[in-house]
């Protein structure tokens, strides 16, 4: 075989990193698999990408076992959730041959930018304060709550703003069918900026529903033979790993601090995708 | 706390244990293949396939984990961790039925129907 078994542990370990990250910020570790299997181990595009769908799964069925079990995700807004982002999904799939992606990248980086902006000037804020509870979060019980182990203390939170929640989330599945990712930035954008839910939840939850949108494109690329087994088989169990204790560590982080790690990850996103745009 | 609400919280707690739990199986199913599927691929160094090539087929994935082939376990185990977060939308969407919260079973049917279509489009294009 081509790779090595240093090679393979290598990226055992890098995964590991990956899954810590992906599940405490919400993001699923597709932004640290991809760039680091084209850049550090010259795996083309195509294959990274495919190894980066499976740390997505991996990462969101790794974490949720903690998540659920310490009742921090949010199934219900999932779960209602999920309806726009797999519709957006199959939307991205089908306009992805009919318009370039290009004026879509560049919307898109914009719209993190400014979210980014929303998340520094609350970054001082522990926990979300004198949320309104939006009258559709009251017809689908929304509204939640969750022990912070590292605040000592049940927070109760409502869910506001359910329909920008909703479009944002659409969006976010446009991309994913578009480009075959999780796009758990986007989600966690819809549910902490947009729906001003608590941080912890909202990562545990955009965690919860990224799998479903991977899995929803996972199969199309393993038959496209886009999964490369030899280099995804460190991935997934250097992510599942990672996954498993980052589930536990973010429960003991404060949400300041998770902030203060989500938005310089946000903007390079953002930076990454306006890049994209510009270059065509 | 009153009482509704109390009855509320105990059945999205069911649902939240039920997915959890298969979540945990599949999990840990799905990495136990994939690793023995690797150790056997480094120890041997044998994929059982041409250089470079692996099976890109339901097919041809089960038959080459008949014979045992290390490329294909790891194929298989990688798999069951694709089927798990669907088989999650199936647990939760019998669990919402059996706690009557049928504002969740059609969310949750919803969901579960746009997989299936999406799977097919995915097929097709």
């Amino acid at each position: 075989m081509p790779l090595l078994t240093t090679t393979v542990i290598e990226i055992f370990l890098i995964a590991i990193l990956a899954g810590v990250m992906g599940s405490i910020l919400g993001l699923g570790g597709g932004i640290i698999v991809t760039p680091a299997l084209t850049m550090l181990f010259g795996i083309d595009i195509n294959h990274a990408i495919g190894a980066s769908i499976i740390s997505v799964i991996a990462t969101s069925s790794g974490s949720a076992v903690a998540y659920l079990r310490d009742r921090i995700t949010n199934v219900r807004v999932g779960m209602f959730l999920e309806v726009a982002t797999t519709v957006g999904a199959i939307t991205g799939a089908l306009i992805g041959t009919l318009i370039a992606p290009q004026l879509l990248y560049i919307i898109f980086a914009l719209l993190l930018l400014y979210s980014a902006y929303a998340m520094i000037k609350k970054a001082s804020q522990e926990t979300p304060q004198n949320v309104p509870l939006h009258p559709l979060a009251a017809k689908f019980k929304l509204q939640g709550e969750y022990y912070d182990k590292a605040l000592n203390q049940t927070v109760a939170y409502n869910v506001d703003r359910v329909p920008q929640g909703f479009g944002v989330m659409y969006g976010a599945g446009v991309i994913s069918g578009l480009l075959g990712i999780g796009s758990g930035s986007f989600k966690v954008m819809a549910l902490d900026v947009f729906m001003k839910m608590p941080l912890k939840v909202s990562s545990a939850t955009s965690n919860f529903m990224m799998g479903v949108t991977a899995a929803a494109s996972a199969g199309i690329y393993l038959l496209r033979g886009d999964i490369n087994p030899v280099i995804s088989a460190p991935v997934a169990l250097g992510v599942l790993i990672g996954a498993t204790v980052g589930s536990r560590v973010m429960q003991r982080m404060k949400s300041k601090t998770i902030r203060k790690l989500f938005i310089p990850v946000m903007i390079y996103v953002a930076l990454q995708m306006m890049y994209e745009g510009w270059r065509g | 706390m009153n009482q509704v609400q109390g009855k509320e919280n105990s059945r999205i707690e069911s649902v939240e244990i039920a997915i959890s739990k298969l979540l945990r199986i599949g999990v840990v199913l799905a990495a136990l293949v994939i690793f023995a599927g690797l150790v056997q691929l480094l120890i041997t160094g044998d994929s059982g396939y041409p250089e470079d090539t692996y099976p890109t087929g339901f097919g041809a994935i089960w038959s080459g984990l008949l014979e045992w082939k290390s490329v294909a376990v790891i194929e298989t185990g990688l798999l069951l961790l694709i089927l798990t977060p669907i088989f999650r939308v199936v647990v939760s969407l019998v669990t919402f039925l059996q706690e009557k919260d049928y504002k969740f079973v059609a969310i949750s049917s919803i969901v579960l129907v746009i997989l299936i279509i999406s799977f097919v489009i995915g097929k097709a294009g």
